[in-house]
């Protein structure tokens, strides 16, 4: 039977510099499960440990004990190159800085992804593209590149972008801590709007309280651990 | 976006274009070092190709000759001497033994492109009141003029060698007050005398070889020299000019003859082109050398400054086989593009160069010689220096963890 959560965490532990007097524990058996269509808010404060959660989270890092599932698979007996290509085709990304590749319009941007996957760009990946350009509200913008477009256009872009490989989930690292209300507004309307049409599953890490009592549920970490 | 640029290049090459200045600086400094390879590696080969057509068109690339005549000690008893000091005797000029068997021996080796048999002796030419002592060479022409390229040289008259005919060097002609149609007394040390006329100037680029040089026919020098029938050297050229000193040590071993190639009679020449084929290597590894480290650096500077797109490209899914290889890619474009600019700074400063400088007589210094496989292999030397060059930063950039990357 498939699995209903998504994402799945048991007894998850990150440490760093491990075997040396240094040695720092940053997360501490974190149990956390995410289902299908669900838009998790996850807050805390500075050095808590969220982004290293959401690095685990995102396969970019790797937990030094426990298990991380993603669709009900183990993450830990996948090499690196099983690993990219789970993260490509099942995880979007969008980041509060550096958010788009300056070389490279908006369409370019977004189409990124899906180029990484086949190799070669194509009428089928731009017209893709186009419509998720079309779906954050900046089809006009398609040909700018990245640098000419305000902070909140951007953080759109980036969001079509996580968009673009259809993932199941997206971890959102702070997306809308660089940017003024009204257009922290428009990208979290942009995502719940998307979660609720796609049932794309949502993570995002947020320090506004605001918008993570519009999420469906709300999870905290403090020192390293989920505080129930 | 280019549909046939796979994504790699893709990104090469919006990364170069966005890192316009430093694309452009690296890529005039490839083609600096790419230029510089171009223009001495052509006018060396021009030079070295203009020393080698006149040494080896005005002299024969192997040439056989009698051995060389020895006397033996006079033995008394079991390991003892007569005596202990044996002179050297006196070389007379004899024929070949059995030339016409080892010619075509020679002719017939897959090697050797051209044989003729020559003879050669001391004649003194007398016109008038003057006379002066030269070197008769007596050849079968359509053989000879293969190897000794003696057409090209001449300057007055026609290469033509009937047996009246006779071809002198331009200062022997001048010294004697001669000229093309002028009859000349040809005495051997023997006393026989023959009378033939001049049928051509020849200038072989050396003034005192001008003033001794002389060709006959072969029936004619052999009558000359009373030696009927006989030839004292056999000339012969190879395909493959730097193996003639290997072959002539072949010949000499199965053949009852001395064997002397252009290299060991030119020893000092054949020094000297080694001597410059080396430096035209060491240049080349150096500026290759340079050039490699010069791309080696704009990358290591540019996955610093990637770092974060690098992150972010690995988050949406990228390999670290196509990170690799989006560096790679740059350094090998590096290469290239800058392998065709400097090929044309090559081009335009030799062909200055080629009009400027100028032999003392006016003649060009060296010949044009712009061959395609000369920009084929600089474009592809370049090409894969880049891309070797690439190698460290590309490795750096593919390992790079996203998680450091992104946060900068």
């Amino acid at each position: 039977m498939a699995s209903s959560e998504i994402l799945k965490l048991e007894k998850v532990c990150k440490a760093y510099n491990v075997g040396l007097p240094t040695e720092t524990e940053v997360l501490h058996d974190i149990d956390l499960e995410l289902d299908h269509g669900e838009f998790l808010a996850l807050m805390g404060p500075s050095g808590s440990g969220k982004s290293t959660l959401l690095n685990i989270v995102g396969l970019l890092d790797r937990p030094t004990s426990g298990r991380l599932l993603i669709k009900g698979q183990d993450t830990a007996v996948l090499g690196d190159a099983e690993i990219t290509r789970l993260r490509g085709h099942t995880i979007g990304f969008v980041f509060q800085y550096h958010l788009l590749i300056s070389a490279f319009t908006a369409r370019e941007n977004v189409m990124m992804p899906m180029l990484a996957d086949r190799g070669f760009p194509s009428a089928e990946i731009e017209a893709r593209a186009n419509r998720l350009l079309e779906q954050v509200g900046l089809a006009k913008f398609a040909g700018n590149l990245a640098n000419n477009m305000s902070g909140g256009q951007q953080q759109r872009v980036a969001v079509a972008r996580a968009l673009a490989m259809n993932p199941d989930l997206v971890l959102a690292d702070e997306p809308t801590g660089n940017l003024d209300s009204k257009s922290a507004d428009a990208v979290f309307e942009l995502m719940r709007q998307v979660n609720r049409d796609s049932g794309t599953s949502f993570l995002l890490v947020t320090h506004n309280i605001e918008l993570a009592r519009r999420c469906d549920r709300i999870i905290e970490v403090v020192d390293g651990r989920i505080r129930a | 976006m280019n549909r046939w640029l796979p994504f790699e290049w893709t990104m090469a090459v919006r990364f170069l274009r966005e890192g316009r200045l430093q694309t452009i600086f690296i890529i005039g400094g490839i083609s600096i070092g790419v230029g510089v390879i171009v223009f001495m590696s052509a006018m060396l080969a021009g030079l070295q190709a203009n020393f080698i057509k006149r040494v080896l068109t005005s002299q024969p690339q192997i040439q056989l000759l009698a051995p060389d005549q020895i006397a033996r000690p006079l033995r008394k008893d079991a390991g003892e001497f007569e005596d202990a000091v044996v002179q050297r005797p006196s070389q007379r000029v004899i024929s070949i033994d059995q030339w016409p068997k080892i010619t075509s021996q020679m002719r017939a080796m897959p090697e050797v492109t051209a044989v003729s048999p020559t003879i050669l002796g001391s004649v003194l030419v007398v016109r008038g009141d003057a006379s002066r002592s030269v070197t008769l060479t007596g050849v079968e022409p359509d053989s000879y003029f293969k190897i000794v390229r003696v057409p090209d040289y001449i300057v007055a008259g026609a290469p033509r060698l009937t047996s009246e005919d006779i071809i002198i060097g331009t200062e022997l002609a001048k010294d004697i007050g001669a000229t093309v149609g002028d009859k000349l007394n040809v005495r051997a040390a023997s006393g026989v005398t023959r009378v033939l006329t001049i049928s051509g100037l020849v200038d072989l680029g050396n003034k005192s070889v001008n003033q001794r040089v002389a060709y006959a026919a072969l029936r004619s020098a052999q009558s000359l020299l009373g030696m009927i029938g006989g030839v004292t050297t056999i000339d012969m050229t190879v395909t493959d000019i730097y193996a003639a000193e290997e072959i002539a040590q072949r010949i000499q071993a199965a053949n009852a003859v001395e064997a002397d190639s252009w290299i060991k009679t030119n020893a000092q020449f054949f020094t000297a082109v080694q001597a410059q084929q080396n430096t035209n290597t060491l240049i080349r590894l150096f500026v290759g050398l340079s050039v490699a480290f010069g791309i080696a650096a704009v990358l290591v500077v540019s996955v610093i400054q990637r770092s974060k797109d690098i992150g972010i490209l690995r988050a949406m899914g990228t390999s670290r086989g196509q990170v690799l290889r989006v560096f790679l890619v740059q350094g090998g474009l590096l290469g290239f593009v800058g392998s065709l600019f400097g090929a044309a700074m090559g081009v335009f400063a030799l062909v200055y160069w080629h009009s400027v400088a100028r032999q003392a007589d006016g003649t060009e210094l060296f010949p044009l010689m712009l061959e395609r496989s000369l920009f084929i292999y600089t474009a592809l030397l370049a090409t894969v220096t880049g891309i070797l060059a690439a190698m460290a930063p590309a490795v750096r950039a593919a390992k790079l963890d996203p998680v450091v990357a992104i946060r900068g």
